[in-house]
C-alpha cells in the first residue's frame, strides 16, 4: 500500500467519521434546530462521499437538492412550529431503549452481512466525463421513469399545498 | 483512490448511518426529528447505490442505473419532505403539537 | 222475479228497530210510523214474492225459490251460506206473517196511548213511557219472524228463534219496571210482568236447549244444514248410518225428537206450556204478535219444516211423528180444559191458543201435512182478532176479569162483532175460517183412524177423539167468554160506564182481521182444495211425501155435519150455562160447583207449583218442586265447584308457582351465568388486548422493524448454516 492509498484511507475515515457524528448529533440533539443544522451538516459529509466514489454530478445535486431544499424546508418547519425549540422534558420516547436494541442488533447483522458476502467487484475506472452519458442515458433509457418522477413531483406540490393550507 | 478504499468501508458507513436514521425515526418525539431520522436513512441507501454503481458495474459510464436511481430516490425525498413536513405542519394547527406520541387518534 | 229479493224481506223491520233505537227513539210517532213503514214494505216484497209463488203453483214444491248466495262461514272444504228458501208453506207464512203484523202494528199506535182520570175529573191521554221502544221490538219481533220463515238452513232458523226468544222476554216484561208517570201499572203487575218474562224465557230455554242438541247431532249426521241438502235422499239416509246412539233408538227418531222438544217449549205444548198463560201480564199487541204470527207459529213452522224428517223416521220405523200426534192430542184437550175455568179474557185465548197448537201438532203427527199447516194459517188471523178485540174490551174497560164485565155489546157494538166472528171462527162455525181447517183436521183423523185401508190405528183414534171433545169444549169456554163479556147485565157499574167505543185506529185493524177471518177458509174448503193443491200435491222440500187426497166424499160430508154438531153442542151448552141464565153481579161462576174439579182447574192442575214457576196475582212469585230441586242442585253444583274443583285448580297453580319458581332460580343463577360469563370473559380477553392497539406510529414501525428482523435473522441462520 503506498502512500497515496494510506491518505486516501484517512481521509475516507476522517469524512466517515464526522458524517456518523453529524448524524450522531442530528438523531440525539435535544434542540431540534440545532438537530436540523447537524443534519446539514450530514448532507454535506454525504456529498463528499459521492465525490469520493466518482459522482461529482449527484454530489452537487446532494447538495443543492437536501442542503439548499430540504434542509432549508426543515428549518422552515422547525421555526413554524415554534415551543419546541426549547424542551424541558426528553426529546426521547419511552421505547428508545427497546428501538436500541433492536437497532444494535440490526447493526450487528448488517455488518456481518457485509463482511460475510463476496461482494462482485469489477474495478474497472472512471475514464471520461459522466454528466453528458448521464443526461443522454436519463432521456433516453430512463425516460419514462423520468417522466413519472415529474409527474410525482407536480402531485407532490398540489398535494403539499392542500395539506398545508388553512 | 478508489482502490485504495475497499468496498466494505462504503457499506459499513452506510450501515451506521442507517441504524442512526433509524433509531432518530422511532425513537424521536418531535414529528420533525422523525423526518430528518428518515431522511438519514435515504441518504445512507444511497450512498450504498452509488458505491455499488462505483464498485459493481463493468462500465460505469455506459450503465448508470446507481446513479439514477439515487438521482429518483433524492427527489422522492424531496417529495416525502414535503408532504411529511406539510402533514406536520397541519398536525400541529388542529392539535397545538407535534409531539408524536400524543398524535395517536386511533388508539383504543 | 222478485223472489231474488226475498232476502230483503226481513230487511226492513230490522231496519225499523235499529233506526227507532239508534235515533227516533225520544220521538213517539215518528218511531211508530218507521215500524209501520217497515212493515208494509216487507209486506209489499212478502205479497210480490207470494204472488209469484201462487203462479208457480205445485210446481214450487219441487223446485222451491232457493238462494243462498252469501257465504257466511267456511268450515272443511264446505260452506255455511246465508240464503233463502220458500216452499208453498213458507209463501203462505209470508203473506200470513206481516198481514197479521201490520194491522197487530196499527193497533198498537192507539193501544199503547193510556188514558186515565187526572185529578181534575178530566180524562188524560197520554203515550206509554216506552212507547218508541215497544215498537222497536215489535219492529224486531216481526223481523225476525220473517227471517225465521225464510231461512235457508236449520243455523239461520235457529238464530232468528233465538232472537226471538228474547224479544218475548222483552215484551212480556215490557211492563216490569214502573216510571214515575205510569199511573196504569200498580206494583203487582210490576211483578207479575216481571215473574212472567223470567218464566217465559227460562220455560223456552229447555226448548232451545234441546233444539241446538238436535241441531247438532243433526249436523253431526247429515253433514250439513242447509234444508235442500238435508232433505235430498242421501241427506237423510246419512242419519242411518253408524251406531244407533242409545239401544234401540235410531238417530233420525232422536234427531227429531229434540227438534220436537224445542216446538214443545215454544209452542207451548204439554209439559212446557206453563210459560204461555203468564205471557198474557205483556201489553195485548205482543199477546196477539206471540200467539198469532209469529212466537208459537214459528214452533209448528219447525216442524213443518223439518216434516220431511218426521216423515222419513215413521217410513224408517221411528215413533217421532206418532209422539208428536200424541202430546198434540192431548194438549189440545188439556188446555181446552183449562180454559173453562179462567176469569181473565186473556187468559181464556191463552189456553184456547195452547189446545188450538195442540191441534195442529196432532194433525201433523197423524200425517195430516196440508190439515195441520192450513190451520195455522187460519189460527192466526182468528186469534189475532181475538186477542186485539179482547185488548180492546180491556182497554175500554179497564180491568181483565170476565166476571166484571157484561153486556158490553151496546156500548161497544163494532169490537162486539168482531169479536163474535172470531169467537165463531174459533168454535168452528160455518163459513168462518176456523171451521174450514177444523173440519179438514177432524176429517183426515177420522179417514186415518177409522176408514183407512190398512186398518184401524189406535193412537189416531184416540187423537180423533181427543181433537172432537177438544172441540166441543172449545166451543163451550168461547161460549163462556162471550156470555160474561158482552151479553147479560152489566155485573160492575163503574167499569160498564167507563167503556166506550174504540177509536178507529183500533177498530180498523179488527175489521180487516175479521175480513180475513171471514174469507181466508175459503181457500180449502173440501169442494175445492185450492190451497191443499198449493202445498200439499207434491210433497216437500226434495223428499216427496206421499198424501193422500181424497175427492169430496161421503165421509167429508159427514164430518161436515159431526164437526158442526159438536160446535154448536158446546156452544149451546154454553148458552145454557151463561146465557139462559146470565151470571149476575157478584155471584159466583156456575162452574165452582163442581168443587174439587174447579179448583183444579182454576189452578191449572197445579202444575206451577209441581214442576213450574207459580205467579200469585199480587206480583210474588214462588217456585214449583221441580224447580227448588233444580235450585238446590245448583247451589250443590255452586259449592262443589267452589270447594272442590276451584280447590284442585288452585293445588295446580300453586304446584306451578312453586315450579316456576325454582327454574327461575335455576333460570338466573345457572343459565344466565352462562350466558353472562362468555360475554364478560370475551369482554376481558379484548380489553386486555387491545391495548396492543396504543395508536402511536412508532410502535408500529418498531413491531414492524422487529418483524423484518425476524425474518431477516431466520433467513439469515438458514443461508450460513
Amino acid at each position: 500500500m503506498d502512500l497515496f492509498g494510506v491518505i486516501s484511507q484517512l481521509v475516507f475515515l476522517l469524512v466517515a467519521v464526522l458524517t456518523l457524528a453529524a448524524g450522531l448529533a442530528t438523531v440525539l440533539l435535544r434542540n431540534v434546530f440545532h438537530a436540523a443544522l447537524a443534519l446539514v451538516g450530514t448532507f454535506f459529509g454525504v456529498a463528499a462521499i459521492y465525490l469520493m466514489l466518482e459522482a461529482e454530478f449527484l454530489a452537487i445535486v446532494q447538495i443543492l437538492v437536501y442542503v439548499g431544499a430540504i434542509a432549508v424546508l426543515i428549518l422552515f418547519a422547525v421555526m413554524l412550529t415554534r415551543g419546541m425549540m426549547q424542551t424541558e422534558d426528553s426529546n426521547i420516547n419511552s421505547q428508545w431503549a427497546w428501538a436500541a436494541t433492536a437497532i444494535g442488533v440490526l447493526f450487528v447483522g448488517l455488518f456481518i452481512l457485509i463482511l460475510q458476502v463476496p461482494w462482485k467487484i469489477s474495478g474497472q475506472p472512471v475514464v471520461g466525463d459522466t454528466t453528458p452519458a448521464l443526461g443522454t442515458a436519463l432521456l433516453t433509457t430512463y425516460l419514462l421513469p423520468f417522466e413519472v418522477v415529474s409527474v410525482l413531483l407536480l402531485a407532490t406540490l398540489i398535494g403539499a399545498f392542500i395539506i398545508a393550507r388553512e | 483512490m478508489i482502490n485504495d478504499i475497499p468496498l466494505n468501508y462504503f457499506l459499513s458507513l452506510a450501515a451506521a448511518l442507517f441504524c442512526i436514521g433509524l433509531f432518530g425515526s422511532l425513537a424521536r418525539k418531535n414529528a420533525i426529528a422523525v423526518l430528518m431520522g428518515i431522511e438519514l436513512m435515504l441518504n445512507a441507501v444511497n450512498i450504498n447505490l452509488v458505491a455499488f454503481w462505483r464498485y459493481g458495474s463493468p462500465d460505469p459510464i455506459l450503465n448508470q442505473a446507481g446513479i439514477v436511481f439515487a438521482l429518483f430516490v433524492i427527489t422522492l425525498a424531496a417529495a416525502e419532505a414535503a408532504i411529511g413536513l406539510a402533514l406536520v405542519i397541519a398536525i400541529y394547527r388542529s392539535r397545538d403539537t407535534v409531539n408524536v406520541e400524543e398524535i395517536n387518534l386511533l388508539k383504543w | 222475479m222478485v223472489q231474488n229479493f226475498t232476502l230483503l224481506i226481513p230487511l226492513f223491520p230490522l231496519l225499523a228497530f235499529a233506526i227507532i233505537a239508534l235515533l227516533t227513539r225520544s220521538r213517539n210517532r215518528l218511531s211508530a210510523w218507521i215500524a209501520i213503514l217497515g212493515v208494509i214494505l216487507a209486506l209489499a216484497l212478502s205479497l210480490g214474492v207470494f204472488l209469484e209463488a201462487l203462479a208457480e203453483g205445485a210446481e214450487l214444491a219441487v223446485n222451491p225459490f232457493y238462494g243462498a248466495p252469501i257465504v257466511w262461514y267456511p268450515y272443511g272444504t264446505a260452506t255455511v251460506n246465508f240464503g233463502w228458501l220458500v216452499d208453498p208453506m213458507g209463501s203462505a207464512m209470508l203473506f200470513m206473517v206481516p198481514t197479521v203484523c201490520l194491522m197487530i202494528f196499527i193497533y198498537s199506535v192507539a193501544y199503547m196511548r193510556h188514558s186515565h182520570t187526572g185529578k181534575d175529573g178530566h180524562t188524560i191521554h197520554e203515550d206509554d213511557p216506552r212507547y218508541a221502544r215497544f215498537f222497536a221490538l215489535i219492529s224486531l219481533f216481526t223481523g225476525s219472524m220473517l227471517l225465521l220463515v225464510i231461512s235457508s238452513n236449520l243455523l239461520q232458523f235457529f238464530i232468528a228463534w233465538e232472537i226471538m226468544g228474547f224479544c218475548s222476554y222483552a215484551l212480556i216484561g215490557f211492563w216490569s219496571f214502573r216510571g214515575l208517570k205510569e199511573h196504569h201499572i200498580d206494583d203487582a203487575q210490576v211483578g207479575r210482568a216481571r215473574a212472567a218474562s223470567i218464566k217465559a224465557f227460562l220455560t223456552t230455554r229447555v226448548g232451545d236447549v234441546l233444539l241446538m242438541t238436535g241441531m247438532i247431532l243433526l249436523f253431526i249426521t247429515v253433514g250439513t244444514l242447509d234444508f235442500t241438502q238435508m232433505f235430498s235422499p242421501d241427506g237423510l239416509n246419512n242419519m242411518l248410518l253408524g251406531e244407533p246412539p242409545i239401544g234401540a233408538l235410531q238417530w233420525p227418531t232422536l234427531i227429531a225428537l229434540l227438534i220436537f222438544g224445542g216446538t214443545v217449549a215454544k209452542s207451548a205444548q204439554f209439559p212446557l206450556h206453563i210459560w204461555l198463560p203468564d205471557a198474557m201480564e205483556g201489553p195485548t199487541p205482543v199477546s196477539a204478535l206471540i200467539h198469532a204470527a209469529t212466537m208459537v207459529s214459528a214452533g209448528i213452522f219447525l216442524v213443518i219444516r223439518m216434516y220431511p224428517l218426521f216423515v222419513f223416521d215413521s217410513q224408517t220405523g221411528g215413533f217421532s211423528m206418532q209422539t208428536v200426534a200424541l202430546i198434540g192430542g192431548f194438549t189440545a184437550i188439556f188446555a181446552a180444559v183449562l180454559g173453562l175455568a179462567q176469569n181473565d179474557i186473556k187468559r181464556v185465548l191463552a189456553f184456547s191458543t195452547v189446545s188450538q197448537l195442540g191441534y195442529m201438532l196432532a194433525a201433523l203427527g197423524i200425517g195430516a201435512f196440508v190439515a195441520g199447516s192450513f190451520h195455522l194459517i187460519t189460527h192466526a188471523f182468528f186469534k189475532a182478532l181475538l186477542f186485539l178485540a179482547a185488548g180492546a174490551v180491556i182497554h175500554a174497560v179497564g180491568t181483565n176479569d170476565m166476571l166484571k164485565m157484561g153486556g158490553l155489546w151496546r156500548k161497544m157494538p163494532i169490537t162486539f162483532l168482531t169479536f163474535l166472528i172470531g169467537a165463531l171462527a174459533l168454535m168452528g162455525i160455518f163459513p168462518f175460517a176456523g171451521f174450514w181447517s177444523k173440519d179438514e183436521i177432524l176429517l183426515e183423523a177420522l179417514r186415518l183412524g177409522f176408514f183407512s185401508e190398512s186398518g184401524a190405528a189406535p193412537l189416531v183414534q184416540f187423537v180423533f177423539i181427543s181433537l172432537a171433545t177438544a172441540a166441543f169444549i172449545t166451543a163451550l169456554y168461547t161460549g163462556r167468554q162471550l156470555f160474561l163479556t158482552f151479553f147479560g147485565k152489566p155485573r160492575d157499574q163503574h167499569f160498564y160506564d167507563h167503556a166506550h167505543e174504540s177509536p178507529v185506529t183500533i177498530w180498523v185493524p179488527l175489521a180487516i182481521l175479521a175480513l180475513f177471518t171471514t174469507v181466508i177458509g175459503f181457500w180449502n174448503t173440501p169442494f175445492a182444495p185450492a190451497f191443499t193443491g198449493y202445498v200439499g200435491e207434491a210433497g216437500l222440500v226434495g223428499l216427496p211425501v206421499p198424501f193422500e187426497h181424497h175427492a169430496f166424499d161421503q165421509l167429508a160430508l159427514i164430518s161436515i155435519f159431526v164437526s158442526l154438531g159438536i160446535a154448536f153442542g158446546g156452544l149451546f151448552v154454553a148458552y145454557f150455562i151463561y146465557g139462559f141464565r146470565p151470571v149476575g153481579a157478584g155471584q159466583p161462576d156456575p162452574l165452582e160447583r163442581l168443587g174439587i174439579i174447579y179448583r183444579a182447574l182454576a189452578s191449572k192442575f197445579w202444575l206451577d207449583e209441581l214442576y213450574g214457576y207459580k205467579i200469585n196475582l199480587d206480583g210474588t212469585a214462588r217456585a214449583g218442586l221441580l224447580v227448588r230441586f233444580v235450585g238446590l242442585l245448583s247451589r250443590f253444583s255452586y259449592w262443589f265447584d267452589r270447594t272442590i274443583v276451584d280447590g284442585l285448580v288452585n293445588l295446580v297453580g300453586w304446584f306451578g308457582r312453586i315450579m316456576a319458581r325454582l327454574w327461575g332460580w335455576f333460570d338466573k343463577h345457572v343459565i344466565d351465568a352462562i350466558v353472562n360469563g362468555s360475554g364478560s370473559v370475551t369482554g376481558e380477553i379484548a380489553g386486555w388486548w387491545r391495548t396492543m392497539q396504543t395508536g402511536n406510529v412508532q410502535n408500529y414501525a418498531l413491531i414492524a422493524v422487529a418483524g423484518a428482523m425476524a425474518f431477516a435473522i431466520l433467513f439469515l441462520l438458514r443461508s450460513f448454516t
